[in-house]
C-alpha cells in the first residue's frame, strides 16, 4: 500500500482486493472485463480473476442493476458498474424502486449487499447527458447509501467499505479526478465519516469531489487575505456526518457549501436546512450555497467552466461571509 | 366457492391420458388450486368490506399455472412473480394466515405489513418477491439465476410475468442477459389476454408471446395454462434444462383472469360471452374431471376436499384478522440493515 496510485488505479485495486478476499464478490458492467473499463478503472481484473467473476454485460442498465439485486438476495456480493452516472436515468426503477426499497417492502427479509459504481460529474467536455453529478437524484430515496469519494484514499477506502456493507451503496467516482494521484491507506474503512481536509477558524467550507479540491485551492488563496478556512469533505452523503460540520460551525460561525450541480433539491441545500434548524444559534451570518447554474451542463469549454463553481467563486463567497 | 361445478364438466380428450397415471401428488395439486381460488374469493370480499387498503389484483382462473410450475420447486430455488401474485406465493408454500395478514396490513404478515397485496414475499420458501412494477422482477430473477450458476448449486430461478410485461424494456434486457450468460432461469408468461384494461392485440405486435424467445435464441413453448398437467410437463422440461446448465426457457401459458385487472375494474371491456367461454375451461373443474376419469376420487371425495379447503382458508383468515396492526415504532425499521 505504499506506491502512489491514480484514482482509477485505486478503484481497480479496491475491486481486486475484494475479489481476492471474498469468493462471493463478483463484478460486472459494460466493457469492464476484456476492455478494462472505458475509464480504465478495472484494468487487469479480468485477466486475474477470470470471466466468471469479472463479466462484461450487454448495454442493459436495468438488467445490470436488477441482476445485482437478485444475485445479492441469493448470497453474492455484487459490484455493478453503470458507466456514466447519467445512465442511472435508464435504470432509475431498479435503483429507486427496487434496490432502495426491497428490504423495507419485504419486512427486512432481503439483504442487499450491492455496490453500484458510476462515473460522475462535469469538466471533461462530455455535454449534458454524460456530465451530471447525479448523486442528488437519490437523496429523496431512503434505503440507499451514497458515497462521493474525491481522493485516491477515498476512492479505495469508500469502495471497500461499500462492498463490505450489507446495504445498497451507490459510489460516484468523479471522472475528472480519475487521473489524480495519491496514496491509499490502511483500513478500517467506514461510510459516514467526514474528513476535515484543512483546519481554519474563520469559515467552514463543505465540498465534495472536484469542489473539494477547488475549496482547498481557494483556502490557500484566502490565507493571503488573513482568512483561515476549514474545509470539510463529508465523503458520504448518506449517511451524512452532520456532527463534523456542526463542530466546525461552532468554531467558525460561518458556513459555505460548494456543490457541483444545480442548487435545487441537493445535498447542499439539505445540509444548510439541517444546520440552520439544528444549530441556528451558531450562525453569525446567513449560510451560503454556491452551486452550478440551473441549466444542463454545456459542451463548450468556456461555458462548462462557467457552469460550475470555480476557485475564484469560492474565494469570493467565503470572503463575503467573513466580511459580512 | 365461486366456480363452475365439476359435475357439469367432463375431461377434455387431451386432458386425460388413460395410459398415463395421475401424478402421485394429484391431491396436493388440486388442494393447492382450491386454496388459491378460495383465498382470492375471500380477498375480494375483504376489499368489498373495506378491510384492505390500496388495490389488489386477483388471479381466479389462473391457478393451474402457478400450481403446476411451483409444484416442481425444491428448497434453494428462487421465485419472483407479479402484483397478481397471491396464487404464486401460496403455490410456493407461503402460509395462508401470514399471507392474509400481509394483505390486511398486520404485524404478523409475511412482510410485517410493510408490503401489502402487491409485495408478498417469503424468503425461507424461496419466494424472493412479488413485484408491483411491471417486468421489474425479471432482471432480479436473472440475478438469482446468476447466483445459482456462480455457486453451482443446480438451483433454478423462476419468474412469473404477465403478457403486458413482454412490451417493457426490462423484459427484453432480462431475457437477453439470461440467454447470453446461459443462466438457469425459467420465465413463465401468463397470457391472460389483457394488459391491465387493454386487449393484447391492441398493444402487442405479435399474437404468439412464446415466439419472442426466438429473438434471444432460447426455447419458447406455448402451453394451455388451464391444463394443470400440461403446464407441469412443459415446466418440468424447462426446469430440467435449467438445472442441467442448458440455459433459460420462455413459457407462454394461455389463461384468463375471471376478475378485472384490479378491484376498481369491472372488466366491461370484455366482449359478451368471453368470460363464459373461459369459465367453461376453468382449470379446477377440468382437473377434477381428470381425477374422476382416472378413478382416483369420486365426486363426493372431491366435495369433501373442497369443504375442507374452505374451512381451512376461512380459519386462516380469522387468525389473520385477530392479529394486531404493527406498532408505529416499526415505521423506521428495515430501511437499512
Amino acid at each position: 500500500m505504499t506506491a502512489e496510485l491514480t484514482c482509477r488505479e485505486a478503484i481497480a485495486q479496491a475491486i481486486a482486493d475484494e475479489l481476492a478476499a471474498d469468493p462471493d464478490v463478483i463484478f460486472f458492467g459494460e466493457d469492464v472485463a476484456a476492455a478494462g473499463g472505458v475509464f480504465k478503472s478495472s484494468v487487469g481484473l479480468f485477466e486475474r480473476f477470470g470471466p466468471e467473476r469479472v463479466r462484461d454485460t450487454p448495454i442493459s442498465e436495468q438488467a445490470i442493476v436488477g441482476t445485482a439485486i437478485g444475485a445479492a438476495m441469493m448470497g453474492l456480493r455484487p459490484i455493478a458498474e453503470i458507466m456514466f452516472a447519467d445512465f442511472a436515468g435508464v435504470c432509475f426503477d431498479q435503483l429507486a424502486n427496487q434496490l432502495a426499497k426491497y428490504r423495507y417492502l419485504t419486512g427486512g427479509q432481503a439483504c442487499l449487499p450491492v455496490t453500484v459504481r458510476m462515473a460522475n460529474g462535469a469538466g471533461a467536455g462530455f455535454a449534458a447527458q454524460h456530465s451530471q453529478a447525479t448523486e442528488n437524484w437519490f437523496l429523496g430515496v431512503p434505503g440507499l447509501k451514497i458515497a462521493v469519494p474525491g481522493t485516491v484514499e477515498d476512492c479505495y477506502g469508500l469502495l471497500r467499505a461499500a462492498v463490505r456493507d450489507d446495504n445498497p451503496v451507490l459510489v460516484f467516482e468523479h471522472k475528472n479526478l480519475l487521473g489524480l494521484k495519491g496514496f491509499v491507506k490502511e483500513g478500517p474503512y467506514r461510510l459516514g465519516e467526514a474528513c476535515v481536509v484543512r483546519r481554519g477558524g474563520d469559515v467552514t467550507v463543505v465540498a465534495t469531489q472536484q469542489m473539494r479540491h477547488r475549496a482547498l485551492e481557494a483556502a490557500q488563496l484566502l490565507t493571503r487575505e488573513g482568512i483561515e478556512t476549514e474545509v470539510i469533505d463529508p465523503r458520504t452523503l448518506v449517511p451524512f456526518d452532520d456532527q463534523a460540520v456542526a463542530e466546525s460551525l461552532a468554531k467558525t460561525a460561518r458556513l459555505l457549501v460548494v456543490q457541483e450541480g444545480p442548487p435545487g433539491g441537493g445535498w447542499g441545500a439539505s445540509l444548510i436546512a439541517r444546520m440552520t434548524s439544528d444549530h441556528f444559534d451558531c450562525f453569525d451570518v446567513a449560510p451560503k450555497l454556491l452551486a452550478s447554474a440551473e441549466t444542463p451542463v454545456p459542451y463548450a469549454a468556456a461555458l462548462e467552466q462557467a457552469w460550475m463553481p470555480r476557485c475564484q467563486d469560492v474565494v469570493g463567497a467565503a470572503r463575503e461571509l467573513v466580511t459580512a | 366457492m365461486n366456480r363452475t361445478s365439476s359435475e357439469t364438466m367432463t375431461a377434455r380428450p387431451d386432458d386425460f391420458d388413460p395410459d398415463k397415471p395421475l401424478p402421485a401428488d394429484w391431491r396436493q395439486l388440486l388442494r393447492s388450486m382450491l386454496c388459491i381460488r378460495c383465498f382470492e374469493d375471500q380477498v375480494k370480499a375483504l376489499f368489498g368490506s373495506g378491510l384492505v387498503r390500496g388495490s389488489t389484483h386477483l388471479c381466479q382462473g389462473q391457478e393451474a399455472v402457478s400450481v403446476g410450475v411451483c409444484s416442481l420447486l425444491t428448497p434453494g430455488d428462487a421465485m419472483t412473480c407479479t402484483y397478481r401474485g397471491h396464487g404464486h406465493v401460496l403455490a410456493a408454500g407461503a402460509a395462508m394466515d401470514a399471507s392474509f395478514a400481509e394483505i390486511l396490513g398486520r404485524e404478523g404478515g409475511l412482510c410485517k405489513g410493510k408490503g401489502g397485496s402487491m409485495h408478498l414475499a417469503d424468503f425461507e420458501k424461496g419466494i424472493i418477491g412479488s413485484n408491483a412494477v411491471v417486468g421489474a422482477q425479471l432482471p432480479i430473477s436473472v440475478g438469482a439465476g446468476l447466483a445459482a450458476k456462480h455457486k453451482r448449486t443446480g438451483k433454478v430461478s423462476l419468474a412469473f410475468t404477465g403478457d403486458g410485461s413482454t412490451n417493457i424494456g426490462a423484459f427484453h434486457e432480462a431475457m437477453n442477459l439470461a440467454a447470453v450468460w446461459r443462466l438457469p432461469v425459467v420465465v413463465v408468461v401468463e397470457n391472460n389476454h389483457y394488459g391491465e384494461y387493454s386487449p393484447l392485440a391492441a398493444t402487442t405486435s405479435v399474437t404468439s408471446l412464446s415466439s419472442r424467445a426466438a429473438a434471444y435464441g432460447i426455447p419458447g413453448v406455448l402451453v394451455d395454462g388451464n391444463d394443470l398437467l400440461a403446464v407441469r410437463k412443459v415446466a418440468e422440461e424447462a426446469i430440467s434444462r435449467a438445472r442441467a446448465d442448458e440455459g433459460p426457457t420462455l413459457i407462454e401459458a394461455d389463461t384468463y383472469r375471471h376478475e378485472g385487472h384490479s378491484r376498481s375494474d369491472p372488466a366491461k371491456y370484455r366482449p359478451d360471452g368471453e368470460l363464459e367461454l373461459w369459465l367453461a375451461r376453468d382449470p379446477i373443474p377440468r382437473f377434477e374431471a381428470v381425477v374422476r376419469a382416472a378413478g382416483a376420487a369420486t365426486s363426493q371425495d372431491l366435495e369433501l376436499l373442497r369443504d375442507a379447503v374452505d374451512t381451512e382458508v376461512k380459519s386462516a383468515l380469522e387468525r389473520a384478522k385477530s392479529w394486531p396492526e404493527p406498532p408505529v415504532e416499526r415505521l423506521y425499521e428495515d430501511v437499512y440493515r
